[in-house]
């Protein structure tokens, strides 16, 4: 070991460490040289192509990104705005029906009432006249009863129209006097 | 722990284990980032990840951050395959057996700062014709009495101490970093070699520090990969926008 230290040193004292040895330069230069071809023809334009392609897809993901964010920000807009405007259609719808069928009702009900006003009035009227006619059957014939009856009791004959007309109105009168005020 | 040359064997002069380490790594290189980069997917796997981070580590890490612009894009070749060459080439020397970073011989540092140093004076006459010459010397600003001074000092430390430093700041360190992990280990050989029992027992200490030396030289051997590569782009920034320095 010591003789190694020891031819180390000489040949530091032989050899100044700042000559180069040619060879190792020549070597040197033609490896680094190769080294540089290979760079400059393949590995840089592969990774520089990498890199320019993942940039273009990362930016070009953003772009789609934002349109696909565009294009659901519309459309959820546009839902929206449908809503709205089927809400308010719906409401609209259920006034008009509402508005519809009180109308409905109403006529019903005017018509209901119509009706019974005419039934009722009909109603009255043949009262009326069916009245009136009894009034009048009644009258003739108590008339004619009467001064039959008359006629019998008094043996005289009343067939004198005129006379017996008179006679039962008077009749007549009394009766309708003597009801009244026992009416009253 | 010098190997000697493979071809001829054993010799001291011929094609050395440097030689082929470096050429190995320029395969390594080459074919860990063309599998990487192969199957391009815009969702990447594990070996496409691993490409990419280390790509972009050099790509927006150093070319864009220091360059900028939009033309940062083409100095990216020159600047990730620095960065890639010197990494691998400096690890050989905390990798068990190989433990011989490339750049411990001072030939490899020098093609590379020369390499470097022609291309950002290429690129500031391009840019600014030959005018760069004098933008790249002579500072705006200063008073005119102070000038002959300032230009020579200009010179010497842009064209000539420039990339002399800027080579030898890598073959010093990793040659330096070389020698103590190889001294400590000689010399906790030397030590375990002794009959007293206490000598032998220091050789622990010994090999406590040599780990620690060991993990340092690790650091130093990516840092000074960062290091060349940031100044290159430091460089070339200069010379792009010399008018504005």
């Amino acid at each position: 070991m010591n003789q190694l230290i020891i031819s180390a040193a000489t040949e530091g004292e032989k050899v100044n460490p700042l000559v180069p040895n040619l060879w190792e330069m020549g070597v040197v230069l033609v490896g680094f040289a190769i080294l540089m071809f290979i760079v400059v023809k393949f590995v840089v334009p592969m990774f520089e192509k990498t890199f320019a392609e993942r940039a273009e897809a990362i930016e070009g993901g953003i772009a789609k990104a934002e349109k696909a964010q565009a294009e659901a920000s519309a459309a959820l807009e546009e839902y929206k705005q449908q809503l709205t405007d089927a809400r308010t259609e719906a409401n609209r719808i259920r006034e008009e029906a509402r508005a519809e069928g009180a109308q409905i009702l109403a006529d019903l009900k005017e018509k209901a009432a119509a009706e019974s006003a005419r039934i009722t009035a009909q109603a009255h009227a043949q009262i009326e006249s069916e009245r009136q006619a009894a009034v009048v059957s009644l009258r003739s014939e108590v008339g004619t009863l009467a001064t039959t009856l008359a006629g019998r009791i008094v043996g005289e004959s009343l067939n004198d129209d005129d006379r017996a007309a008179r006679v039962v109105d008077r009749f007549l009168a009394d009766l309708e006097t003597q009801s009244a005020g026992a009416a009253k | 722990m010098h190997l000697p040359a493979i071809l001829p064997w054993g010799a001291a002069e011929g094609f050395s284990k440097q030689m082929l380490l470096v050429l190995l790594s320029v395969v390594f290189i080459a074919v860990f980032f063309v599998l990487a980069a192969r199957k391009q997917q815009l969702v990447p796997g594990k070996l496409q990840f691993a490409g990419e981070a280390a790509y972009g580590f050099v790509r927006n890490g150093i070319a864009k951050d220091i360059i900028g612009g939009r033309d940062f894009i083409k100095y990216v070749p020159l600047l990730f395959s620095l960065f890639f060459f010197i990494l691998v080439n400096n690890i050989y020397g905390a990798i068990p057996v190989i433990q011989l970073p490339t750049f411990s011989h001072v030939g490899g540092a020098y093609v590379l700062a020369g390499i470097v140093y022609f291309t950002w004076i290429a690129i500031g006459v391009k840019k600014n014709g030959l005018r760069y010459f004098k933008l790249a010397t002579v500072p705006s600003g200063v008073p005119w009495f102070i000038l002959p001074i300032v230009i020579p000092i200009e010179i010497i430390s842009n064209f000539v101490v420039r990339p002399v430093t800027h080579s030898l700041r890598l073959f010093a360190t990793m040659l330096a970093g070389h020698l103590i992990v190889m001294i400590a280990g000689s010399g906790i050989e030397y030590l375990v070699m002794q009959e007293s029992i206490l000598l032998k027992g220091t050789s622990v200490l010994v090999l406590a520090g040599a780990i620690a030396m060991y993990m340092l030289e690790a650091l130093i051997m990516v840092l000074q990969a960062y290091v060349f590569t940031l100044l290159t782009a430091i460089y070339i920034e200069g010379a792009l926008h010399a008018d504005s320095h």
